[in-house]
């Protein structure tokens, strides 16, 4: 087993504990080590040269992913008081399952379909899939809005990884422009729960229209 | 033709005066007129040369639109059309100047001329268009503005819930026009009328054009079961616009209808039964439902169904003649049917100024409130009945030629002795026999209920008089025209021959000669009406001259044997009615509302009858109700929870991804 092939069933790893887990705070930490690894994954790459611009570009990813967005969503779990997510629409085992049902089907996907040169590992395009997957899996099976944005930031480091795990030419700007997005959306969501804690005493997202319609 | 272009400028820049003529409401209906008679000026040149000659005219200018050209002609089915259209939209503009200044209304008049004036350009621009695009928007300047007229009132809830329905009838109408457009213009890769191939018939576009052109122009027309817009529409807006919607704009749509049959190739069998079938549906029943309303502007709404399936009919037996290769049927047919188009705008425009007339003084539409009129307001009461002979078609008048054409027509096709053709010859022959006679009773019962007997309520008895000049002289014009042209005999014919021959695709020469067998009859029609006419009024002189002392004595109406008779004992609506709606009660499906006679002493009782439209209430109501059904079914889906998007953008993803390994 090779460095990029350990790396991968580290982050498959790091999903399905994200899926398992109800605490925030740790999903906060597990989702930081994940955009870390993430972050450094084009550097490990070693068939491409790096240039200067591959550099910037993980010291910016690993500085929003590792740094940024724990400490804003740390902040914003502190200010809303929250600690644990506590009725799932899909409970932790039933996720565990179904995220083990995602990953058979992420590599049987990749099977299937004919990548033009997948060059960092075989497994990448479907651990890729999987954090895809599990993203979305997350934003759809959650209540509170703080593990919503944490699904929306899992689902960004799914695609960046599948962006490196192909090597496509490193468009720096792409990249640039997707981080500032999540960034953004962080940002926004973090200012926007505290306000939605105030006005209504809790973050669960469906309960909002019900409170919408009685306001 | 650059004039008429300058014409249609002309009216456009005369429509967007009275936006800004705040409440003189004289000065905005002026210039509206200006411009429809402006534009009449212009068109005449051309229309008259080519109704004459046979001639066409085309001008086009490229527009930035896509497909769309700013291309106008001339021909003689356009000119046809065109001119009737003018002058009664200038007839009923002068009488809505009239009406709407008694009409002291909160919003001020200015935008509904403004209105008017755009939807005579509509009506206008519709028929010289030589574009598909540029037909279209003209088809939708003429819906959108007559729904702002329509909704004039819009401070009353069933005006609104009138104009509802038609904006949605309105826009039903303007998909299948495109639909007809889209596969004409794939066909020839160009929207521009003259680039249109004919296209062959029996092939699968040439059906669907005829389909979505019968489905499209027939519910702006009215055919059944499409026209349920009409009996709610033209009750609620005023009446110089209920004239000009009832009177030439349903009109616009059989203009749209003939024009598309000129770009498809010969029709089969089945087209011409078709429309024999729609026309008369229509005009049975168009003319049933008339005979049971109770309110003068829904009766005359669903007389106008009954024209046009009438006029349906006479272009049914046209195309029939056309397929079984029977020039002097198909141009017999067509004839008629024409005519009848022109006619039922005269008479049927004149009918409803009488009922704005009658409105505008008594306020009031219901039959049942309405008597007594013939002595307060002859001129209208006589206008009146000169409308209601004429649309009963009853010689002298108007009404009578165009239904004789396509009897005509008919006895032609029987005794072709062509099986589908005979058959559907005699149908059309008892078809229209059936609808004469229901009209007549209809009117006599419209025109009784209004005009004589006695005042049935308090505001009908008092200071009711007939209006002004303004709006007495249109009538009196319409009335003239009616007559005219029942004793104009043969010379019709000639104008008839140009736009049956665009229709019909033959050379004028032969429609010429296909219409010859038509001009003996006329002429004795003519001939004997005239007759009529001066021994009428001879008999009214000697009448008038003969001492009057002795033979006339002022007694109440209804003085035949009552101890006391009072106006609430003469006939009302529903009992002039009722022999006539109990033969057609399945269809009519009356409900009434029986008083309860029982008891040994019944104390206060009252009887009321109405009848819903049979297509409103067991079609389309229910087939409302099931969209709305469907549509809340799927609005479950729609349930504000982000979850739920998202899943379903996963669910679309893995469809894909899906679709993308097993097709």
């Amino acid at each position: 087993m090779n460095l990029p092939d350990s790396i991968m069933i580290f982050l498959i790893l790091t999903n399905l504990s994200l899926l398992a887990s109800s605490r925030l705070n740790a999903c906060i930490k597990t989702v930081a080590i994940q955009g870390i690894i993430v972050g450094f994954l084009p550097l490990i790459a070693t068939k491409c040269p790096l240039t200067i611009y591959s550099y910037l570009l993980a010291i910016l990813i690993i500085t929003v992913k590792g740094i940024l967005f724990p400490y804003l969503l740390r902040y914003t779990l502190r200010s809303v008081d929250v600690r644990r997510e506590i009725e799932p629409f899909i409970g932790y085992g039933a996720s565990i399952i179904i995220g083990v049902i995602a990953l058979i089907m992420s590599f049987w996907l990749c099977r299937h379909i004919t990548f033009p040169e997948p060059i960092l590992s075989y497994t990448a395009p479907a651990a890729a899939f999987f954090t895809i997957f599990c993203g979305l899996f997350l934003i759809v099976s959650r209540v509170k809005a703080l593990t919503q944005v944490i699904g929306y930031v899992v689902f960004e480091n799914g695609i960046y990884m599948f962006g490196s795990a192909m090597l496509i030419e490193q468009s720096f700007l792409v990249e640039l422009g997707i981080i500032l997005d999540v960034f953004v959306v962080v940002f926004i969501m973090g200012i926007m729960m505290f306000h939605i804690s105030r006005a209504f005493d809790h973050i669960d997202t469906n309960k909002l229209g019900e409170s919408e319609k009685k306001g | 033709m650059k004039l008429l272009i300058a014409g249609f400028a002309l009216l456009l820049v005369c429509s967007f005066i009275p936006l800004f003529t705040g409440r003189n409401t004289k000065t905005a209906a002026l210039s509206v007129i200006a411009g429809i008679f402006s534009l009449l000026l212009l068109s005449l040149n051309p229309c008259i040369e080519s109704l004459f000659t046979g001639g066409t005219f085309e001008i086009s200018y490229r527009m930035s639109i896509p497909f769309a050209n700013f291309a106008i002609g001339m021909d003689p089915l356009s000119a046809f059309f065109l001119l009737p259209l003018l002058v009664l939209s200038g007839l009923c503009a002068i009488y809505g100047m009239a009406y709407m200044d008694g009409n002291k209304h909160v919003y001020g008049s200015g935008r509904s001329w403004f209105f008017f004036g755009m939807l005579v350009l509509g009506m206008s621009l519709a028929t010289v268009a030589r574009n598909g695009l540029l037909f279209i928007i003209a088809w939708e300047l003429m819906a959108l503005s007559s729904f702002f007229l329509v909704t004039f009132d819009h401070h009353r809830k069933e005006v609104r819930k009138a104009g509802w329905i038609y904006i949605v009838s309105a826009h039903f109408c303007t998909a299948f026009v495109f639909l007809v457009f889209v596969i004409l213009g794939r066909n020839s890769g160009s929207l521009d009328f003259e680039s249109f191939q004919v296209l062959k018939s029996g092939t699968a576009a040439s059906t669907a054009v005829f389909i979505a052109a019968l489905i499209g122009f027939g519910s702006k027309a009215g055919f059944i079961p499409l026209h349920i817009w009409l009996p709610e529409a033209h009750p609620v807006a005023p009446s110089h616009v209920s004239s000009l919607m009832s009177g030439i704009m349903i009109k616009i749509g059989l203009y749209g209808f003939l024009r598309t049959l000129t770009f498809l190739g010969d029709p089969p069998l089945w087209w011409g039964v078709t429309l024999i079938v729609i026309g008369a549906s229509s005009g049975i029943l168009g003319i049933m439902f008339a005979h049971a309303q109770h309110d003068i502007k829904r009766l005359l709404a669903y007389s106008s169904v009954e024209n046009i399936g009438i006029a349906t009919l006479g272009i049914g037996i046209g195309l029939l003649g056309i397929t079984c290769n029977e020039p002097v049927v198909a141009i017999l047919g067509f004839a008629g049917g024409l005519l009848h188009i022109v006619n039922h705008c005269i008479f049927k425009v004149l009918l409803f100024l009488c009922a704005g007339a009658v409105i505008h003084e008594t306020g009031e539409g219901r039959l049942d409130r309405l008597g007594g009129l013939m002595k307060k307001m002859p001129r209208t009461g006589i206008c009146f009945a000169i409308g209601s002979a004429a649309i009963s078609g009853l010689p002298p008048f108007n009404g009578f030629i165009g239904e004789f054409l396509i009897f005509l027509a008919a006895l032609f096709g029987i005794t072709t002795m062509i099986l589908p053709l005979s058959l559907c010859a005699i149908a059309v022959i008892i078809t229209i026999g059936l609808i004469g006679g229901l009209a007549t009773a209809c009117f006599s019962k419209a025109f009784g209920m209004i005009f004589l007997g006695e005042p049935r309520s308090e505001n009908t008895a008092v200071h009711v008089e007939d209006p002004g000049y303004a709006m007495t002289v249109p009538m009196i014009l319409l009335s003239v025209f009616c007559l005219m042209i029942g004793l104009s005999g043969s010379s019709l014919l000639i104008l008839l021959c140009a736009p049956v021959s665009v229709i019909s695709g033959l050379s004028l020469e032969a429609c010429a000669a296909g219409l010859k067998p038509a001009s003996y009859p006329l002429t004795a029609i003519a001939m004997l009406s005239s007759l009529m006419i001066i021994l009428g009024v001879f008999l009214y002189t000697l009448r008038r001259t003969m001492p009057r002392s002795h033979l006339e004595t002022k007694v109440p109406t209804w003085d035949c044997g009552y101890a006391r008779p009072n106006a609430r004992m003469q006939y009302s609506s529903s009992s002039f009615s009722q022999p006539i709606t109990q033969l057609f009660a399945f269809f009519l499906r009356t409900k009434s509302k029986n008083p309860d006679t029982a008891a040994a002493f019944p104390g206060k009782n009252s009887f009321s009858s109405e009848t819903p439209d049979f297509w409103q209430e067991y079609l389309f109501r229910p087939s409302v109700i099931l969209i709305n059904q469907i549509s809340a079914f799927i609005g479950k889906a729609d349930n504000g929870r982000i979850h739920v998007y998202i899943l379903y953008i996963i669910v679309t993803v893995l469809i894909l991804l899906g679709f993308h390994f097993f097709k």
